[in-house]
C-alpha cells in the first residue's frame, strides 16, 4: 500500500487535535478567553502534549500565561481573572495535581456564585489529564471525577470522541459555570474515525450520546471507558446480543433522562469508570436507576470500576485495576443470562 | 511616581477618622447586637485595627478590587459597602447583599469593588491575582487589594501568589494586617524570622513594615504601593503592625492574650488617639466630631432596623444561584 492510500485508509483525527482546534477556536473567537498553567506558552513548549502549541504566538503573551509551579496559584488567578468578566481556561496538568488546589476548587470557584447570592460568578474551565496505561503509579493517573461531581457549583464533563471533545470544550468555555474538562492520555494520540467539527460544533453540558442503539442491555461510560465499552458492544453484537451505548459526556450534572430512558427499554444497566468503584459516580446513577425504575429492572444495575487500591504501577496489577473491553463482555454476557 | 499624593495632610487625616468612627461604631454594634440576640452570629471583631482600612479607602477608587477575609468588615466597610446591605445580609435576611446565602464570612458587593470574602486563611492572595491580571488585560491602572492577617502569612497560597505577582509583575498589593495573634498564637511563637515584609526579598518584591495603627505612616506607605502598581511597576508587601483588642472570634475565652499587653494596646486606642488629635490640631472641633459621630450611629440604627424587618429567604431559594440556571425543582 502507498503511504498516501495508507493515509487515506486510516481514521482521521485524534482527539488532541479537536482540542487544540477548539482552544484556537475559542482564542480567535472571544477575547475574553485566556489561559494559563504550566508550560503552556511557546517559549516552554507550548504545553507537556502540546496542545496550546501556537497559541501564545498567536493570541499574544497576555492571554496566555505560562505559570510556575503553583496549583493554587494557577487557580486562583483564574478564579479572579473571571470574577472580572474573562473566561480563563486554567491547565492543572495532571488530575492528581487538583488535590494541590482543592481549596481554590472547592471552596471558591466552586460556591462564590452562591455565597455572593449570584453577583458574582466564574466561568472557568479547568483543563486535566489523566488515565492509567503508561505504568505512572499511584499519583499521576487518577480518576477524581466523583470528588468534584459531589461539589455543588462545578460541572464535570469528559469526551470519548474527537467530535465531543471539541464541542464539549467549545461549551465549558462558553458556560457560565465553572468546567472542569478531564482529559484520557491514553486515547489523546489514537486516531479515531471522526470528522474535525467546525467551529460551530457545541455538544451541550448535561447531554449524554447514545454512541450504540441496542435492546438487551445499556452500557452507561464516559472517557476511555467509553471507548472500551463501544469495542465490548460490537463483540458482544456479534455474539447475539443487543448492546445500548450511553456515554454521559458530561458527568455533573448527569443526563438522568437518557439514562433512564435507555434503562427503561433494556432493563438492565451496566455502570462503567476508570475511578475507584466504591463512592464513584456509578453509585449515584446506579441508585438513581433504582429510585426511578424499581420494579422495572430485569437485572439489578451492575457496575464496573477501578479496584480499591492505588493505581499500581507493575504491568500485571495496572492491568487488573480497571475494566476493559474483555470484562465489560464479560459482564454484559453475565447480565444477559 | 504616579501623581496621588503620598502625604495625609490635615484634611486627609480627617476623612480617615470619619472612615474609622464609621467601622469602630460598627464594631460596637455588632457585638452588642449577638449579646442582646437580636442576631446570631459567628463574628470576628476586627476592634483596633480600623485605621489601616481606613486609609486605604482613602486612597482607593471604587473600580479597584479587594479580596477580604472574614475578619474583613472593617476592609469592606472601608471600601465603602454599604450598611444597609450589609446588616442585612449579618441578619441572613433576602436585602442582604448575598441574599442571605454568605452570611458574614461572605460579603461580597462588587460595585464597590468587594469581590471576594474568605473564609479560608489565605486564599484572598491567589484570587486577587486574577483580578490585577484582568487589570492588566483590560490596559487599567486600577490595582487588586488581598487582605490576610499574620497567621496566613504561614500559608502556601500566600507565597505562591506572592511569587507570581512578582513574576507576572502583578498590581496586587499584599496587605497583611498583623495584629500579633494568629487564632489564639502568639505572632512571635509560630512565625520564623519574626517580619512578615523581610519575605517580600525571596521574591524580588518590595516588603515594607508600617505601624498601621499611625494614620500617616500607614498613609504614605499604602499609597506608595498603589502608586508603584498603577504605574505598572508590580506588586507590593505591606506588614501594617495593629492589635486585635479582643478574642479570635467574638464570645472566645482570650486569656491567651496577655493582660498588660491588651491593656496597653487599648490605651493606645488608635481611634480617639486620631480623634483628639484632630481636635488638638484645630482639623475639626469636638462638636463637629459628635455630629460625625452621631450620623453614623444613626445611620447604624437605620440599618439594623431595615436588616431585623426584612424577610427572611424560603427553602426554594437553595435551587438559585448553584449554577447560574436554577436547579429543577
Amino acid at each position: 500500500m502507498s503511504a498516501t492510500a495508507e493515509k487515506a485508509a486510516k481514521p482521521k483525527v485524534t482527539i488532541i487535535e479537536a482540542i487544540a482546534k477548539a482552544y484556537h477556536d475559542a482564542f480567535a473567537d472571544d477575547p475574553k478567553v485566556i489561559t494559563l498553567g504550566e508550560d503552556l506558552a511557546d517559549p516552554e513548549g507550548g504545553g507537556i502534549a502540546k496542545i496550546t502549541k501556537g497559541l501564545s504566538t498567536s493570541f499574544g503573551d497576555d492571554r496566555v500565561r505560562s505559570t510556575p509551579i503553583s496549583e493554587q496559584a494557577i487557580m486562583g488567578a483564574a478564579i479572579g481573572a473571571s470574577l472580572a468578566g474573562y473566561k480563563p481556561v486554567a491547565e492543572i496538568m495532571l488530575m492528581n495535581f487538583t488535590t494541590v488546589a482543592m481549596d481554590m476548587i472547592v471552596n471558591h470557584a466552586a460556591k462564590l456564585r452562591f455565597m455572593s447570592g449570584g453577583q458574582t460568578s466564574v466561568p472557568i474551565v479547568i483543563r486535566t489529564m489523566t488515565g492509567l496505561g503508561f505504568g505512572s503509579g499511584g499519583q499521576h493517573c487518577d480518576y477524581l471525577e466523583a470528588w468534584f461531581a459531589h461539589t455543588p457549583g462545578i460541572k464535570v464533563c469528559a469526551a470519548s470522541t474527537p467530535e465531543d471533545a471539541y464541542g464539549l470544550l467549545r461549551a465549558a468555555i462558553e458556560d457560565p459555570d465553572p468546567v472542569i474538562f478531564i482529559e484520557n492520555l491514553p486515547t489523546y494520540r489514537v486516531p479515531m474515525a471522526f470528522e474535525l467539527p467546525a467551529s460551530d460544533h457545541r455538544v451541550p453540558l448535561g447531554k449524554a450520546a447514545v454512541q450504540r442503539e441496542g435492546s438487551d442491555v445499556t452500557v452507561v461510560s464516559y472517557a476511555r471507558m467509553a471507548v472500551q465499552a463501544r469495542a465490548a458492544a460490537e463483540q458482544a453484537t456479534a455474539e447475539g446480543i443487543s448492546v445500548e451505548v450511553v456515554d454521559l459526556r458530561t458527568i455533573a450534572p448527569w443526563d438522568r433522562e437518557t439514562v433512564l430512558a435507555s434503562a427503561r427499554k433494556t432493563g438492565r444497566v451496566i455502570v462503567v469508570h476508570e475511578a475507584v468503584k466504591e463512592h464513584g459516580a456509578g453509585a449515584e446513577i446506579a441508585a438513581v436507576i433504582n429510585e426511578e425504575l424499581f420494579g422495572g429492572l430485569k437485572k439489578p444495575v451492575k457496575r464496573l470500576g477501578g479496584a480499591f487500591s492505588a493505581v499500581p504501577y507493575s504491568r500485571p496489577l495496572e492491568n487488573a485495576y480497571a475494566p476493559d473491553a474483555d470484562r465489560i463482555l464479560a459482564a454484559i454476557k453475565d447480565i444477559v443470562s | 511616581m504616579a501623581d496621588k499624593q503620598l502625604v495625609a495632610d490635615s484634611a486627609v487625616l480627617l476623612e480617615v477618622y470619619k472612615r474609622a468612627a464609621l467601622l469602630k461604631a460598627n464594631d460596637e454594634r455588632a457585638r452588642k447586637v449577638i449579646l442582646s440576640g437580636q442576631i446570631a452570629m459567628v463574628y470576628y471583631s476586627y476592634r483596633g485595627q480600623e485605621i489601616i482600612p481606613s486609609v486605604m479607602g482613602e486612597v482607593l477608587r471604587d473600580d479597584d478590587t479587594i479580596c477580604t477575609i472574614y475578619r474583613g468588615i472593617h476592609d469592606m466597610l472601608g471600601k465603602g459597602f454599604p450598611l444597609r446591605e450589609l446588616w442585612a445580609e449579618l441578619a441572613g435576611r433576602t436585602t442582604g447583599s448575598c441574599k442571605g446565602k454568605g452570611g458574614p464570612m461572605h460579603l461580597t458587593y462588587p460595585a464597590k469593588g468587594v469581590m471576594v470574602t474568605t473564609g479560608i486563611v489565605g486564599s484572598s492572595a491567589p484570587i486577587a491575582n486574577g483580578l490585577a491580571w484582568a487589570a492588566q488585560l483590560d490596559g487599567s491602572d486600577r490595582v487588586s487589594i488581598c487582605t490576610f492577617g499574620d497567621g496566613a502569612s504561614n500559608i502556601g497560597a500566600v507565597h505562591e501568589a506572592m511569587n507570581l505577582a512578582a513574576v507576572w509583575k502583578l498590581p496586587t498589593i499584599f496587605v497583611c494586617q498583623n495584629n500579633l495573634f494568629a487564632e489564639h498564637t502568639k505572632f512571635e511563637k509560630m512565625t520564623g524570622g519574626q517580619n512578615i515584609a523581610a519575605r517580600a526579598d525571596g521574591y524580588g518584591i518590595p516588603g515594607v513594615r508600617v505601624d498601621g495603627n499611625d494614620p500617616e505612616a500607614m498613609y504614605s506607605a499604602f499609597a506608595e504601593a498603589v502608586a508603584r502598581a498603577r504605574a505598572g511597576e508590580g506588586p507590593t508587601l505591606l506588614e501594617c503592625m495593629t492589635f486585635r483588642f479582643f478574642g479570635h472570634n467574638f464570645g472566645d475565652d482570650d486569656s491567651y492574650i496577655p493582660k498588660e499587653q491588651k491593656a496597653a494596646a487599648m490605651e493606645a486606642d488608635p481611634v480617639p488617639r486620631l480623634r483628639a488629635r484632630l481636635i488638638a490640631d484645630g482639623v475639626a472641633t469636638e462638636a463637629e466630631l459628635a455630629a460625625v459621630e452621631a450620623e453614623i450611629e444613626a445611620r447604624i440604627d437605620d440599618a439594623v432596623e431595615h436588616a431585623l424587618a426584612s424577610p427572611w429567604p424560603e427553602p426554594d431559594d437553595l435551587r438559585f444561584d448553584v449554577f447560574a440556571k436554577e436547579i429543577a425543582a
